[in-house]
């Protein structure tokens, strides 16, 4: 049941300076554990491993539990993140107009699956469900700026910018 | 309670107040499908499956979450319904690995039922479906999420029962599944291995790893029978195929378990088929242990123990008897010692135990037994839990603090470890080992201080007060807090809530007990709960936790020096003459007491003890001192052991006789909360080995003390004849009513859940005002640290027989001391380097664990289990006796530790 406490517990790389503010300003009373998860994941940019332990110690609930509230909400992320975040509409209508061959390009461009993180943290490319603007059908969201109306060339236009301003 | 009606499907039945109405419809035999239900959860409403129909309610209300109310009219099969329970068992069965072929649950399988009963051939869904990679290496639990219907039951006993919180539900949508953090196995998130989950699991997504293969649902045969672990006696059902145990389950709702079990009832019983059982007598010849028959052996013993007895007087022998065996055994060990022998020399592990809890509860109530039931303790609001590792210990106790925990129960742990119960717990007060009572006496004083004794009580039902209330007015709260290391606060918070509860119970065990001043520590306890007045009713109480499944039998039954069957004093000429009348016996017992434990390896040391049969007990691990231990029996001119496996003890033996398991024999054990209950045999034993019983007989009758019994429910006559507490106990009456808690003084009587309900057993209560002493042993410069020992929830006592029972037997091999991140720091050493450990007594070099827990131990404790030959905790302890029932002091020892360089 015990583990070497020289590794595990408190993770080398994990700075828990930030979390610590948090715990500590933050109230621990029933029902404080989400703001905690935002306010966590606003400075670490993800949820840590070693967040969420010590998240579930300091607020005396089952790792189990908050790893489950973690895992519920699509706000919440366990693994790092790009520096850039591009969302690729799969709602009906951006799917009727091409939304599949829109992806295969940005994933070709980037180098990064669907639902992933490149290596060097610069990009994440997500699928989510409508954005709410058909109108605009097919739709990508980069770093929450809304890109309409895109054919395969203008897609590839658009991401081969940002890797160029991310090379810069 | 009030009893309320309804109408179902046409039929006027009727309900407790507070049932919902799937409970009143099963307690009516109506059958309504389901699948996430489970009567030891709470109501969920997840499946959809019970819907039914009522009148005045829109839609189709789960009837696992609505309350039987009056004159309800409740339809549970209509054509709506049956629809729209059919579509949901097919959507089930869409995302269903369907291989009734070859799993394991199939025939026991209720989404396999469901999927009949509703005459699903195919399913008429199609669609994606839950590809899941598990970690899953452990030995015990298959875990097998394609087959799982997310009824999340699993996760909600982990956590509503257990208390361990293993599994979740994580992700969203049809990703949700019930899983561990991270996904990681089950031996990295802190599974308990009560196997739980699978119990409850419907399908075949959990099921027991040991089982798979070995029989289908419908090959078995069911043996209900007692648990031979730990003493809070749970019902288990094992299943046989072809002489061979296959699983164990527990019978939903029978039993003090009510259909749990931890991991050593669940999965700790493959020690009763290992190859290694003693299955034929064996004999010392040229210092080699040989086979010999029954005849041979038992003439032999006979032959000695005669010449001994012969030659150097009956008082040349002991006896050491078993709690692991039944009380017809235990009664028969002590009356082959005192009717066929002649001695008093007789006792067991109680001693090593709770023989303070019975001198001190003894001379405090004139009970030493545990004064509530297991039951009971749902109802009270304040538990104080002392040197208790309930979880671990009495697993199914723990559950019940768990359960009523998320009902309010305020659990207050006073222990130096970070047990898991702290989890559960509104306060833990980390004392120093050994304070106990320095801590309970400023709760006293609080209590006295804030008014809250209760002055009625003490006036009517106690006598001594006075000189309590004296002693506890000199005493100065912030030395006593210094003293025992806890914060006044923290004393005087526990001090309030247990004074001010309309019910708070205390329980505790060895962390009180095992010390050489354990008589003085249960004395205080029990001037706690007369102090409030919190006992003689329901949730109340003083409960110490006894050990051994049937530690309270032997001892009712005397297989103790000090007392005959009942605990009938043998200073009376007319009560031991009486017991030789009625056993036939010649002998001439003294009026004396006989040896205790410890005494009989001093005797046996200095010569005065020649020969020593020793039942199911494993003293060279079990017992203080080892080293003393090892000394003695090698002193002894004559050892005879009986055990069901060799152990460290039969080395030193001279005969050794092959006994049956608990699972292989007929009886009755008494569990902690004196319920006697009726052991039934499962399988046969091994080879020529025999119920521990029936060799007392042979061996008995050899000696010239006939025994003659048909069967042990015979025994069970004549003991409920000699000893008064079980009076109105026969097998007749514990088939038709179940477990009977003693007293039950006669045929009429139906057993007695609370002790002291109007009067102490003694008359009044007496108060004894006792004062802190340090233990004997404590730390000092050169021995800066304090040893304290304990129990392992996957390891039983010496670990004969969970290090016997394959897959129990790797969750935690072998021994370790347990030591707080600080102190490991400070020592230079990381979890399993090896530190050399030396008090006193000896010396022993053994693997670190470093606790998770920033805070446990204390600092400066370090903790060891004593289960295990390779680290034998025992080696290192020893010492100071309690003066009145001479338990040694297990809990306080001095220690160094040294880093031993790789």
């Amino acid at each position: 049941m015990s583990e070497c406490s020289c590794t595990s517990s408190q993770s080398p790389e994990f700075d828990a300076t930030a979390l610590e503010a948090i715990l500590s300003s933050g109230s621990t009373v029933e029902g404080a554990l989400v703001p905690i998860l935002q306010a966590s994941q606003d400075a670490y940019g993800y949820l840590p491993r070693p967040a969420l332990e010590m998240i579930a110690r300091s607020l005396r609930l089952p790792l189990a539990e908050v790893y489950g509230v973690a895992t519920f909400y699509a706000q919440f992320h366990l693994e790092p993140r790009g520096k850039h975040i591009v969302r690729i509409c799969h709602g009906t209508a951006c799917h009727v107009r091409g939304a599949t061959e829109i992806t295969d390009v940005i994933v070709g461009e980037l180098g990064v699956e669907v639902g992933s993180t490149s290596e060097d943290l610069s990009f994440t490319v997500e699928s989510v469900a409508c954005v709410g603007c058909c109108g605009l059908a097919p739709v990508v969201l980069i770093d929450g700026e809304t890109h309409g109306g895109l054919s395969t060339q203008a897609a590839r236009r658009i991401v081969s910018k940002l890797q160029r301003e991310q090379t810069q | 309670m009030k009893t309320i009606s309804l109408t179902v499907d046409g039929r006027a039945i009727s309900a407790p107040e507070g049932q919902t109405v799937l409970e009143a419809c099963i307690a009516a035999d109506i059958h309504v499908p389901r699948l996430c239900f489970d009567s030891r959860l709470e109501p969920y409403g997840g499946c959809r499956l019970c819907v039914v129909e009522i009148e005045g309610m829109r839609g189709y209300p789960t009837s696992c979450t609505v309350l039987a109310a009056d004159g309800m009219v409740v339809t549970t099969q209509s054509p709506d319904l049956h629809s729209m329970r059919t579509t949901v068992v097919e959507l089930l069965l869409s995302d269903h690995n369907i291989s009734c072929l070859s799993c394991d649950s199939s025939g026991r399988c209720d989404l396999q039922d469901l999927a009949y009963e509703f005459g699903i051939e195919t399913p008429r869904y199609a669609g994606e479906t839950h590809k899941v990679d598990l970690e899953d290496d452990n030995p015990l639990i298959a875990r097998d999420l394609t087959k799982c219907i997310a009824c999340g039951r699993c996760v909600r006993i982990c956590e509503e029962v257990q208390g361990a919180s293993v599994y979740g539900y994580h992700g969203r949508g049809f990703n949700v599944l019930p899983n561990t953090p991270f996904g990681g196995s089950l031996t990295e998130s802190g599974c308990e291995f009560c196997g739980q989950c699978v119990s409850t699991c419907p399908v075949g997504a959990l099921t027991d790893r040991r089982a798979h293969f070995r029989a289908r649902a419908w090959e078995t045969q069911k043996v209900e029978s007692i648990c031979g672990y730990c003493g809070v006696g749970c019902t288990v059902s094992y299943e046989v195929k072809d002489g061979r145990i296959v699983r164990a389950s527990a019978p939903l709702g029978r039993g003090v378990n009510g259909g749990n079990l931890c991991a050593k009832g669940r999965f700790g019983w493959s020690f009763t088929h290992h190859p290694d059982r003693l299955t034929t007598p064996l004999i010392r010849k040229n210092g080699v242990l040989v086979e010999a028959s029954w005849d041979e052996a038992i003439s032999l013993v006979a032959e000695k123990l005669g010449a001994i007895v012969a030659q150097s007087g009956p008082q040349s022998v002991g006896g050491l008897s078993s709690a692991k065996c039944t009380n017809e055994e235990n009664y028969l060990f002590q009356k082959f010692l005192r009717g066929a022998i002649g001695t008093h020399n007789i006792d067991h592990c109680a001693r090593l135990c709770h023989s303070s809890t019975v001198s001190g509860l003894a001379a405090s109530f004139g009970s030493g037994a545990m004064t509530n039931s297991i039951s009971d303790l749902a109802q009270a609001q304040v538990a104080l839990v002392i040197g208790s590792n309930t979880t671990e210990a009495h697993p199914i106790i723990g559950n019940e603090l768990t359960k009523a925990a998320r009902r309010g129960l305020k659990i207050f742990v006073i222990d130096p470890r970070e047990i898991r119960l702290v989890r559960q717990a509104s306060g833990w007060l980390q004392l120093k080992p050994g304070t106990n009572v320095a801590l309970i006496n400023a709760m006293m004083r609080v209590i006295l201080d804030e008014g809250l004794a209760n002055r009625e009580f003490i006036e009517a039902r106690t006598e001594g007060f006075e000189a309590l209330e004296t002693m506890l007015l000199a005493l100065d709260l912030d030395d006593a807090a210094e003293t025992c290391g806890v914060p006044l606060d923290a004393i005087r918070t526990a001090a309030i809530a247990y004074a001010s509860a309309e019910r708070a119970t205390i329980l505790y065990s060895m962390g009180v007990t095992q010390h050489s001043s354990g008589t003085e520590q249960v004395r205080a306890v029990a001037n706690l709960a007369m102090l409030t007045g919190q006992i003689g009713h329901p949730g109340t109480g003083v409960n110490p936790l006894r050990g051994q499944n049937n530690v309270q039998g032997a001892c009712d039954l005397a297989c103790l020096p000090n007392c005959l069957p009942g605990y009938q004093p043998l200073t009376n000429r007319g009560t031991l003459d009486r017991f030789c009348d009625y056993w036939e016996s010649d002998v001439e017992l003294p009026e004396t007491s006989g040896l205790t434990v410890v005494e009989m390896m001093d005797a046996a040391v200095s010569g005065e003890l020649k020969a020593l049969y020793i039942m199911g007990e494993n003293p060279v691990l079990s017992d203080p001192d080892q080293t003393h231990v090892l000394e003695a029996l090698e002193s002894l001119e004559f050892l005879v052991v009986q055990d069901i496996f060799l152990t460290e003890t039969t080395a030193y033996a001279d005969v050794v006789l092959p006994a049956a398991t608990f699972l292989e024999k007929n009886g009755t054990f008494t569990n902690t909360e004196r319920r006697i209950q009726l052991v039934n045999k499962v399988v046969d034993a091994p080879g020529q080995a025999l119920p521990d019983g029936e060799i007392i007989v042979a061996l008995s009758s050899a000696m010239g003390l006939a025994m003659d019994y048909d069967s042990p429910s015979e025994i069970m006559d004549e003991m409920s004849a000699v000893t008064p507490q079980y009076g109105g106990i026969s097998y007749r009456r514990l088939r038709e009513i179940g477990g009977i808690q003693w007293p039950c003084p006669d045929d009429d009587h139906l057993g007695t859940p609370i002790l002291h309900t109007k009067t102490f057993t003694r008359g009044r209560g007496e108060f004894a005002p006792v004062t802190y002493r340090p233990a004997p042993d404590s730390p000092t410069e050169q021995r800066p640290f304090v040893l304290t020992t304990g129990r392992h929830l996957w390891n039983f006592h010496t670990n004969t027989m969970t290090g016997a029972s394959g897959g129990l037997r790797e969750l935690n091999p072998s021994g370790y001391v347990e030591l707080n991140p600080r102190d490991a720091k400070e020592l230079g050493v990381c979890d399993g380097d090896m530190v050399r450990i030396t008090s006193s007594h000896g010396s022993l070099d053994v693997p670190v664990h470093v606790c998770t827990s920033q805070h446990s131990p204390r600092a400066g404790v370090a903790f060891m289990p004593f289960h295990f030959a390779d680290a034998p905790a025992n080696r290192l302890t020893g010492g100071e006796l309690d003066p009145i029932c001479k338990i040694p002091d297990l809990k306080v020892t001095a220690l160094s530790i040294t880093r031993i360089e790789a």
